[in-house]
């Protein structure tokens, strides 16, 4: 297949004489998955707190930890964090009105809330938290017509939705919230193809779907998708090169491998993917001087696309990885612990 | 050692931080604020020059919010915070603070956001503020032609089309958007952000129940199919909007389809011809022979796993066996990847699995 590709510009490729957008996957790639050069590199990540990209992203610092740690518990390497200096951390980000911060000094926001319960689940330690006043920020954020805004600046996005399920599936309080309206929401935001978008008729796009499906798993209505229509649209974003792309004529990103993946574990469809010619796009994405994953091959890495890549690698079977949990993003055994098992279609 | 494609840092961004700067730490308007250093770990003992002037000003920053500051410094030090980290929500929650609790002028805020987004159009927070500000001062004139400008640089930027589909809903600005559609799938008939445009301004304005809009639409899009045959949004598109009156029954569209095999093949039409087939056959529609069409359709799954489309080849023959097992008259399909018969199935299953 590679003698049918031949370079036109940048990242289009002619492919049986029709242009395609995809990477071309050099010979001396990575082929082997390098876990220790991975565990070295987030262990070391934010030691240095000068790195100006530390710095940039304070405004995310708690998703960054919780990519970091958890990526790191699917490497069983989690005892190499610092557990009681990020407890502290998380204590000194939850706000009067219940919702949890990026960092210090930053604004309550759903998506940071998430992932600071999603860091206490791993962690066993929800209660350090006052999980009421969590819980009364989430019900404060839903909207009239079930939807749920960010923060109290009233952006609204399928992913708060999604934050917002997950944030009280992960405390035990999902019965908190209208329900049915949130549904009603969420699958409004259905579109023509099958896909999800952000709100109602924005395109569809592989995140917002991961979140959509995610949430329709933990609400018990995976019956509402249809899922050949939907698991069509998510195989369509395998690239020639083996990556995954986010929606039609776009570039293969790492991370996608675990959007479009997750969601099609979700709806019991996986399989209508190559697993052999993506595992090798995810593996290419691999730096091997310093470990991580970057979204495409011979790209700088971050931790972001590290914790996609390797729990890509995990819903495609790597043994030497810990099983993934396809809604939550978290090891399988954590949930197990919490006593969560969201709906998966078969 | 190969050559890695840095994350890019925006030029003006990294002249801004290695310029001489006066650090407000050492301004004497500034003098009453003790500066608050970030707060999640150690300091560093040795600082990068770049990083300085970045300290200086959320250092001030952080003071300010401490001391829940509303004055015109501290709505002059979010556009220096924001110009260094746009992303930075809680510096642009402040400046809405300020905006208000100062009495901004609006129509400034408009033009500085107009600047921000234009310097940096893939964030969400910016695209945030601006929709709030519009909202406040409820005018929406400017919006249309400004995400237009936006979208003539990256016509697929998400954030962009959010914006502009909510501005048209929200004001009722419907006029032209066809116009403006068919323009973006001039320039470019491969992007899916424009024809799921198309279906947004169509299904809120006339609707697809109309025969003779539903027959332009079905035309317009085998016409863009012919220009570019390799589409997977178009083909999207056309199934999309015949999905609820059933493509089998479209007049003349099988025939029409057939027509473009030779000249604009692609695995989307042989796609395509699949799922025509397959409504055939569900709706035993008596205009086709019901066995060569499933002959015709198990002909065409074969050739797209085998040949056209190998890498999506378990789709291929999950269609294949879903349609004989419905239609077929034989015994049951099955494949190593199916879930088990239920145990109170009379056979076991004794087909081999596909090759």
């Amino acid at each position: 297949s590679l003698s049918l590709l031949a370079e036109s510009d940048d990242n289009n490729f002619i492919l049986q004489g029709t242009q395609v957008k995809d990477v071309i996957i050099k010979p001396d790639a990575p082929n082997t998955l390098l876990l220790d050069k991975h565990a070295d590199y987030i262990a070391a990540y934010g030691s240095k707190k000068d790195d100006y990209e530390y710095t940039l992203s304070e405004y995310l610092r708690m998703s960054g930890i919780y990519w970091g740690l958890t990526v790191m518990d699917l490497m069983g390497q989690l005892s190499r964090m610092n557990r009681e200096e990020i407890i502290e951390f998380i204590k000194s980000c939850q706000h009067d009105c219940g919702g949890i911060s990026a960092s210090i000094g930053h604004d309550p926001h759903l998506l940071y809330t998430l992932s600071a319960v999603q860091i206490l689940s791993l962690y066993d330690s929800i209660n350090v938290i006052d999980v009421e006043k969590v819980v009364d920020y989430v019900k404060g954020l839903q909207q009239e017509d079930g939807s749920f805004a960010g923060d109290k600046w009233g952006e609204i996005d399928t992913r708060f939705s999604f934050c917002a399920v997950a944030t009280l599936a992960l405390l035990g309080k999902l019965d908190e919230i209208n329900m049915d309206k949130a549904v009603e929401f969420v699958l409004s935001c259905m579109n023509f193809d099958g896909g999800f978008g952000c709100r109602p008729d924005s395109e569809s796009h592989a995140g917002q779907i991961y979140c959509c499906t995610g949430f329709l798993s933990i609400t018990g209505q995976l019956h509402k998708v249809n899922a050949d229509l939907l698991g069509w649209w998510l195989c369509e974003r395998q690239l020639p090169s083996g990556g995954l792309n986010g929606r039609p004529e776009k570039l293969p990103d790492v991370c996608y491998s675990w959007w479009v993946l997750a969601s099609l574990k979700i709806i019991g469809r996986i399989h209508w993917i190559d697993k052999a010619k993506l595992r090798s796009f995810i593996l290419a994405c691999q730096d091997e001087e310093t470990g991580g994953f970057a979204d495409r091959p011979g790209d700088m890495v971050d931790p972001f696309h590290t914790l996609f890549g390797v729990a890509g690698l995990s819903l495609l079977g790597d043994e030497q990885i810990k099983p993934v949990n396809p809604v939550f993003c978290m090891p399988e055994d954590v949930l197990q612990r919490v006593g969560l098992q969201p709906d998966l279609l078969s | 050692m190969h050559s890695k494609r840095l994350k890019k840092i925006e030029p003006k961004q990294f002249y801004n931080l290695m310029c001489l700067f006066f650090y407000f730490r050492d301004r004497k308007e500034w003098a009453d604020l003790e500066p608050v250093p970030q707060d999640d770990g150690p300091n560093p003992v040795v600082k990068i020059a770049y990083s300085e002037k970045f300290t200086d000003v959320f250092d001030m920053f952080r003071a300010l919010l401490k001391n829940d500051e509303k004055s015109e410094r501290a709505f002059a030090l979010t556009a220096e915070a924001i110009e260094l980290n746009a992303a930075n929500y809680t510096v642009w929650h402040y400046r809405r603070v300020l905006l208000q609790a100062l009495d901004k002028d609006l129509r400034e805020e408009m033009k500085y956001i107009t600047a921000i987004i234009e310097d940096q159009p893939k964030n969400y927070q910016v695209w945030h503020h601006r929709r709030m500000v519009v909202e406040w001062l409820n005018d929406p004139s400017e919006e249309l032609q400004f995400v237009a400008e936006i979208l003539s640089q990256d016509a697929k930027n998400y954030h962009a089309w959010q914006h502009r589909q909510w501005v048209m809903q929200e004001y009722k600005l419907w006029d032209g958007e066809l116009e403006y559609v068919e323009e973006l799938l001039e320039e470019d008939v491969r992007n899916n952000s424009a024809w799921n445009q198309r279906h947004f301004v169509i299904s809120h304005t006339s609707g697809y129940s109309d025969s003779a809009i539903l027959e332009r639409e079905v035309q317009y899009t085998l016409k863009q199919i012919k220009k570019a045959p390799h589409n997977e949004s178009a083909w999207n598109y056309l199934n999309g909007i015949l999905q609820d009156g059933g493509l089998s029954s479209y007049p003349g569209l099988l025939e029409q389809v057939t027509e473009l095999q030779d000249t604009c093949s692609s695995p989307y039409l042989t796609a395509f011809l699949v799922d025509l087939y397959e409504d055939a056959l569900e709706t035993n529609s008596s205009s086709y022979d019901q066995q060569e069409t499933l002959n015709k359709a198990l002909e065409l799954c074969k050739l797209l796993a085998e040949e056209k489309d190998t890498i999506r080849r378990e789709y291929w023959n999950y269609v294949s066996r879903s349609l004989q097992n419905t239609y077929g008259s034989g015994d049951p399909v099955a494949s190593s990847s199916d879930p088990p018969p239920p145990s109170s199935s009379q056979q076991p299953d004794t087909e081999p699995s596909d090759p």
